[in-house]
């Protein structure tokens, strides 16, 4: 490689664009997209659990039924139908669909309410279902 | 034989072609209803009893399916983190090295998994 001393021109930083919507959004589907990577080890974990002992089990079930193990569940939902959400948009957009500047904004919008909106309607169903 | 052009011809810049991005966009399709078929079990055994999620977990059609999620989230999951080790890391050894990890991580989580399934619905 040749040394090279002179100042080469770069690409523009995240930093000199005004934050939209559909930005955030973006962002926000990779760090959802890399949380549920490292989640899908507690998940796997889980099922090591119930296959073993019931000590075992007790164990793993009195980590996720702690307030911390609930916080993380409850994150890990919300991480998870987030990134779903933002993968349908995506798919959305593959087939050429949802391009105009409204359709982008209604749905990085949705993505946010609607991952919202069912992360409390999945933890509602299981407090109903627990009794 | 293969000419010159035909060696590159639908291959992109990259030289891969486009099975990642089909690879990615095949397992988000099914992960939509693998995922959302195990929330669904999920849900419904939360705050249940050990023998409870035994007995759910050793039905036929739920231990597949499981199974079934588990391929295709850590399939998704596996060129996903590719892609951001490949964006962001940019020194070649670092990079092999993480790229690496990613494989060996994934093989990991999904030993795991199918190791539990088994054991639950043959070994208990």
């Amino acid at each position: 490689m040749a040394d090279v001393k002179f100042q080469r021109p770069i690409s523009p930083h995240l930093s000199i664009y005004r934050l939209s919507p559909t930005m955030v959004m973006s962002i926000m589907h990779r760090i959802t997209g890399a949380a549920l990577y490292f989640g899908s080890l507690l998940l796997a974990l889980w099922l090591l659990a119930v296959s073993g002992s019931v000590s075992q089990f007790d164990f793993a079930n009195a980590f996720f039924g702690s307030w911390f193990g609930q916080f993380i569940l409850l994150g890990y939902t919300w991480t998870l139908l987030h990134h779903m959400l933002g993968g349908i948009r995506h798919l959305i957009w593959d087939t050429g669909a949802g391009f105009e500047p409204k359709e982008r904004q209604l749905l990085a919008v949705g993505t946010l309410a609607g991952s919202l909106a069912l992360t409390v309607l999945v933890w509602a169903f299981a407090y109903l279902l627990k009794g | 034989m293969k000419t010159p052009l035909g060696n590159v011809r639908g291959l992109g810049s990259a030289h891969a072609g486009t099975g990642h991005f089909w690879l990615q966009r095949l397992t988000a399709v099914a992960n939509i209803v693998l995922v959302t078929a195990f929330l669904i079990i999920v849900v419904s055994i939360a705050g249940s009893g050990h023998a409870e999620i035994v007995a759910k977990l050793s039905n036929p059609f739920v231990a597949i399916l499981i199974l079934a999620a588990f391929l295709s989230v850590l399939t998704h999951m596996r060129i996903g983190m590719q892609v951001i080790i490949e964006d962001y890391v940019h020194t070649e050894i670092r990079k092999i090295a993480l790229l690496m990890a990613n494989t060996f991580y994934t093989i990991a989580v999904g030993l795991i998994a199918v190791y539990a399934i088994l054991k639950i619905n043959f070994g208990l």
